[in-house]
C-alpha cells in the first residue's frame, strides 16, 4: 500500500500540556482517511499539525516526524509556505474572504503565481468551482460576494480555493458540523470524486460520516491513537473494547 | 456603530417585549434619561449651526457673494477673499494626510501583525500618550525646534505650511495607529487561517486578505486622525506664519507661510466689533468649515459603503 504520508512516533505539547501522545500511522494516498473521538481527544490538533497550522500558536512544540513522500515536514530546512501549498486545508466554519466569488478562488493561484496571463486565471477558477460542484451555482455571479452564499456553497467555494492551488493533500477539520444535511452530503459526494486526485484527511464528529464517506478511520482517544484500520473493519468488527465503546454510543 | 433604522428596530422589539406588565416605574425613568441625553445632544447641535447660521448669514447677504472669490484677505480695506485661507488650510491638511496616513497605516501593521509582544506592549502605551499631548505643546516644540531646522534647509522661513502639516500629522498619527490596529485585531482568525492554510506568506495574508477585510474600520481610523487635524487650530497658528496668501503652484508650495480658516477665526475674532462686516464674515467662515466636514464626513460614508452588517469586520 502507498503511503503518502506517514507518521511516526509523533507527540505535540501546548506548553506543559501534551495533546498527542506518540502517534504512529500512515496516512494512504488517493484515499479518504476519517479521524473520529470525542472533542478535545487531539484529533483537530493532528490534522493541524499535518500542515504546520499549530505553529501560528504560541508554546506549541511537536516531537517525530511526520513524513510526506519521505520526507519529514518538522525539518528545519523545510518551508512552511511552500508546505501548505502541498497540503492545503478545509475549517470547520466556512471562511470565504469577504471578498468576490472569483477573487476567492483566484487567491491562491494569484499569490503563488500559478496563472500567467489573466486567461488562464479564468480556466483555473472555472476549473476548480467544477471541481467543487459549485461552478453551476455561481457562474452567473462571479464578481458577486462570496458571503451571500449559503453555508454549504461557502464551504465548496472554501474547497474550490484549496483546490486552485493543486495541493497534494487536503486536510478537511469537520467541514460539515455547521452544515444542513443535504449540504452534508453534497460534500461527502465530493470528497469520493475528490480522492481520485487527492489524499483526504478528513476530522469529523459524525460516526456516519467516518462510516459512509471514508476508506481508513482512525480512532482517537486522550491524545492516543487507539486504534487504525480500514473503515468498515473498525466499524464492524473493532479489535479494541474502547474502539468498539465509542462506536456503540456506551462511550464518548 | 448602529444605523437609525437599527435603532428604530432595537426600539421596535423592546416594545413588544414579551412580559409588558414587568415594565416598572424604573425601567420608564432609565429610558427616559437614554432619550433625553440622545436628544439633548441633537438639539446642542441643532442650536450651534442655528447660531452659526444667525451670525454668519449677514456676510452673505451685505455684500455681494463674489468677494469671497478675492485672492485678497485684507479686513482693513474691507476686501474678504476667501481663497488664501482656502487654500492654506487645504496645503496644510492635505500635507498632514499624506505624512500620517501611509506612516501611520504601516505603523499600526507592524504593531499588529508584525511586531513582537515585547516590543508591542512597550510600544503601544506610548503611542497612546502621544495621542494625550496637549495640541499647544506640540505647537510650541514645532516653534522652537522644527522651524528652525527647516528654516535651515533652506526655506525662505521655518513658518511653513510644511511645518504646519508635520505637526498635524504628529497630532493625527496616534488616532491613526491605534483605530487601524483595532481594526486589523477585529478580522477574523479565520480569514487569516485560510488564506496561510493555501500557501500564502504571512506578508500576502496581511496585504490580500487582512486590510481588505479590516478596510471599514481602516477609513475610520483615517477620519477620525485627520478629523482632529483638521479641526486643529492654536498649533497650526503658531508654526504656519499666518500669512494669507496664496502660495505660488509648484514645489516650493509647501515651503511658504500660509494662513488656515481656523487660525484666521481665533486670530481675529478677538479684535472684531461685535456686528460688524468683519465680524459676520469669520462666522462665515465657521459655515464655511461646517460644510467642509459634512462633506468629508458624508464621502468617508460612502467609502465606508453599505450597512455594517455586510461589512466584513467592524470596530
Amino acid at each position: 500500500m502507498d503511503n503518502k504520508l506517514e507518521i511516526q512516533n509523533f507527540s505535540f505539547y501546548y506548553g506543559q500540556f501534551q495533546a498527542l501522545i506518540n502517534l504512529n500511522l500512515p496516512i494512504r494516498r488517493n484515499q479518504i482517511t476519517a479521524l473520529i473521538g470525542p472533542s478535545g481527544c487531539g484529533k483537530s490538533t493532528f490534522l493541524r499539525a499535518l500542515n504546520r497550522m499549530n505553529d501560528t500558536i504560541k508554546g506549541a512544540r511537536a516531537e517525530g516526524q511526520v513524513l510526506l513522500d519521505g520526507k519529514n515536514i518538522y525539518d528545519p530546512d523545510v518551508d512552511v509556505v511552500q508546505l501548505r501549498q502541498r497540503v492545503g486545508m478545509v475549517f470547520q466554519r466556512p471562511n470565504p474572504f469577504p471578498q468576490s466569488i472569483y477573487n476567492n478562488v483566484a487567491y491562491g493561484p494569484r499569490v503563488l503565481g500559478l496563472a500567467g496571463g489573466n486567461g488562464r486565471l479564468d480556466e483555473i477558477v472555472e476549473q476548480s468551482l467544477r471541481d467543487a460542484a459549485l461552478w453551476e451555482d455561481v457562474k452567473d455571479r462571479l464578481e458577486g460576494p462570496a458571503q451571500a452564499l449559503n453555508p454549504g456553497q461557502q464551504q465548496r467555494l472554501c474547497i474550490a480555493r484549496t483546490i486552485a492551488v493543486k495541493p497534494e493533500v487536503v486536510l478537511m477539520d469537520e467541514p460539515c458540523s455547521a452544515l444542513d444535511p443535504v449540504a452534508t452530503l453534497k460534500i461527502e459526494e465530493l470528497m469520493q470524486q475528490l480522492a481520485a486526485d487527492y489524499t483526504i484527511v478528513i476530522v469529523t464528529h459524525s460516526m456516519e460520516q467516518a462510516a459512509r464517506a471514508s476508506h481508513w478511520t482512525g480512532f482517537f482517544w486522550l491524545g492516543e491513537l487507539v486504534e487504525y484500520g480500514r473503515t468498515p473493519d473498525l466499524f464492524t468488527n473493532p479489535e479494541k473494547e474502547l474502539t468498539e465503546a465509542y462506536i456503540t454510543g456506551r462511550q464518548g | 456603530m448602529a444605523t437609525y433604522e437599527e435603532i428604530e428596530q432595537t426600539r421596535e422589539d423592546t416594545a413588544v417585549s414579551p412580559t409588558p406588565r414587568r415594565r416598572n416605574g424604573r425601567e420608564l425613568i432609565i429610558e427616559g434619561l437614554i432619550l433625553a441625553s440622545g436628544v439633548s445632544v441633537i438639539i446642542i447641535i441643532t442650536l450651534i449651526f442655528l447660531f452659526l447660521l444667525k451670525e454668519g448669514l449677514p456676510a452673505f447677504t451685505s455684500q455681494p457673494i463674489s468677494t469671497f472669490w478675492g485672492r485678497r484677505w485684507y479686513p482693513i480695506e474691507e476686501t474678504y477673499g476667501l481663497l488664501p485661507l482656502l487654500a492654506g488650510s487645504l496645503l496644510v491638511t492635505v500635507g498632514a494626510v499624506v505624512i500620517a496616513v501611509p506612516l501611520g497605516l504601516t505603523t499600526a501593521v507592524y504593531l499588529g501583525e508584525f511586531a513582537p509582544d515585547w516590543l508591542r506592549e512597550i510600544l503601544k502605551p506610548l503611542i497612546e500618550v502621544l495621542a494625550g499631548i496637549p495640541s499647544i505643546v506640540l505647537g510650541f516644540l514645532g516653534w522652537v525646534a522644527l522651524a528652525p531646522l527647516i528654516q535651515n534647509m533652506g526655506a525662505p522661513t521655518g513658518l511653513t505650511a510644511f511645518t504646519g502639516s508635520l505637526i498635524l500629522a504628529y497630532m493625527a498619527l496616534p488616532t491613526i495607529i491605534s483605530i487601524t490596529e483595532d481594526a486589523l485585531y477585529a478580522v477574523p482568525k479565520e480569514y487569516r487561517d485560510g488564506s496561510l492554510a493555501i500557501g500564502a506568506t504571512h506578508w500576502q495574508t496581511v496585504w490580500r486578505v487582512v486590510l481588505p477585510a479590516a478596510r471599514s474600520g481602516i477609513v475610520i481610523a483615517i477620519m477620525l486622525g485627520v478629523g482632529r487635524a483638521i479641526g486643529e487650530t492654536m498649533a497650526v497658528m503658531l508654526v504656519t506664519g499666518n500669512a494669507a496668501n496664496i502660495p505660488e503652484l509648484g514645489l516650493g508650495m509647501m515651503f511658504q507661510p500660509i494662513r488656515t480658516m481656523t487660525a484666521t477665526i481665533a486670530a481675529e475674532m478677538g479684535e472684531v466689533a461685535q456686528g460688524s462686516t468683519h465680524y459676520s464674515v469669520l462666522f462665515a467662515i465657521g459655515i464655511v468649515l461646517f460644510i467642509i466636514t459634512f462633506l468629508v464626513n458624508s464621502l468617508a460614508t460612502r467609502l465606508i459603503g453599505g450597512r455594517p452588517k455586510q461589512r466584513g469586520a467592524q470596530l
